[in-house]
């Protein structure tokens, strides 16, 4: 059968009362597609789905949503990875407020990620070409610096879900490490201290919801278990 | 404010601490005690009661005890700040854990001792 029967979540709050699902026959040939293209075949015939997209490569992060239960990326999601018995529903990532359809308001998702502070900071004097790093040190950074910020984790997170004013979430809290990680960065004990506190990194309760759903093969649960090394050694 | 009045440590290092040493006593503590019970099986008042009159079985208990006064705070004030979202309640639900908890110490010391 190549009709996939795809239910799609709708919500613009200029006309609707309440959210609501919009039901689409997609005609795949019986071709395994990514599910951004199944996305472009209902807006062929129903323009007024709205939905954000960029690379469709997986680098952009841009489209990331909820696909038959699960978070991730539509343009490198097949439909055979999460299609079953030809249904395919699609919701906003969860947790964040609704702008319209598929895209989400992530305003605390980058509030988070600002207040990490992902820069690099280092008081020294810069030296005349460049700040060196050994290969061993750079390697640390391996597996952090990847992220691209496209929201799955934090949004599958239900600690982020309850706190998301005051957790930090498995994408900030990797980034944070990126740089606690960063044998340039001067700032480790200033860090430290803006992450002590029982919410910032100490609701990750470790489901690893977050590992589950990365698009990008990342583990958030082990830099805030870094982390959480890290934050006890300074004090005990 | 509920964060600020009523979190022991006010750190989340020091909670985080709290929670793993507690469970690391309560862990020990239950696995004495199921030994103990598997080890005795005709057990009888004079037996128990002689246990629980060692000063270092009173100790060791007073600790348990502790423990979970500790582990409880720890536990459900993050349950509580997860799923209570108005302060009023929350608050009172804390209040209401904290004496509650204050209670069982204050009794089972005098149950402990009264051995």
């Amino acid at each position: 059968m190549s009709t996939l029967q795809v239910s799609v979540y709708r919500y613009n709050p200029e006309n609707d009362d309440a959210p609501w699902m919009q039901d689409f026959q997609i005609d795949t040939q019986g071709r395994d597609l990514m599910v951004l293209n199944v996305l472009q075949m209902i807006k062929e015939q129903d323009s007024s789905l709205v939905y954000r997209a960029s690379c469709r490569e997986g680098v952009c992060g841009s489209d990331g949503m909820n696909m038959n239960g699960k978070n991730g990326l539509s343009c490198v999601t097949p439909l055979s990875e999460v299609v079953k018995n030809n249904r395919l529903v699609l919701r906003p990532l969860p947790g964040l407020p609704v702008i319209r359809d598929l895209i989400i308001d992530m305003s605390l998702f980058y509030k988070q990620y600002e207040r990490i502070q992902p820069y690099l900071q280092n008081d020294e004097r810069p030296p005349s070409i460049e700040r060196l790093q050994s290969p061993e040190d750079r390697d640390k950074l391996d597996g952090l610096y990847e992220c691209i910020l496209c929201a799955c984790c934090s949004t599958s997170c239900p600690s982020f879900w309850w706190n998301p004013d005051k957790f930090v979430g498995p994408a900030g809290l990797l980034q944070a490490y990126r740089f606690l990680a960063d044998s340039r960065d001067t700032h480790t004990q200033e860090r430290l201290s803006e992450l002590d506190d029982p919410f910032s990194v100490f609701r990750c309760r470790g489901i690893m919801n977050c590992v589950n759903v990365c698009p990008k093969g990342l583990n958030p649960t082990r830099a805030i278990g870094k982390i959480r090394e890290m934050l006890v050694r300074n004090t005990a | 404010m509920v964060i600020n009045i009523l979190n022991p440590g006010r750190n989340g290092v020091a909670d985080w601490m709290i929670q793993r040493a507690s469970a690391v006593i309560l862990g020990l503590y239950t696995i004495f005690m199921v030994a103990y019970l598997l080890f005795n099986p005709d057990l009888d008042y004079a037996a128990w009661s002689g246990l629980f009159s060692h000063i270092w079985m009173k100790v060791f208990t007073l600790l348990a005890l502790l423990s979970v006064a500790a582990h409880a705070w720890v536990g459900l004030w993050i349950v509580a700040t997860d799923y209570i979202k108005p302060a009023a309640i929350r608050f009172g639900a804390l209040l209401f854990v904290i004496l509650a908890l204050f209670v069982f110490v204050v009794w089972g010391v005098q149950v402990i001792w009264g051995v």
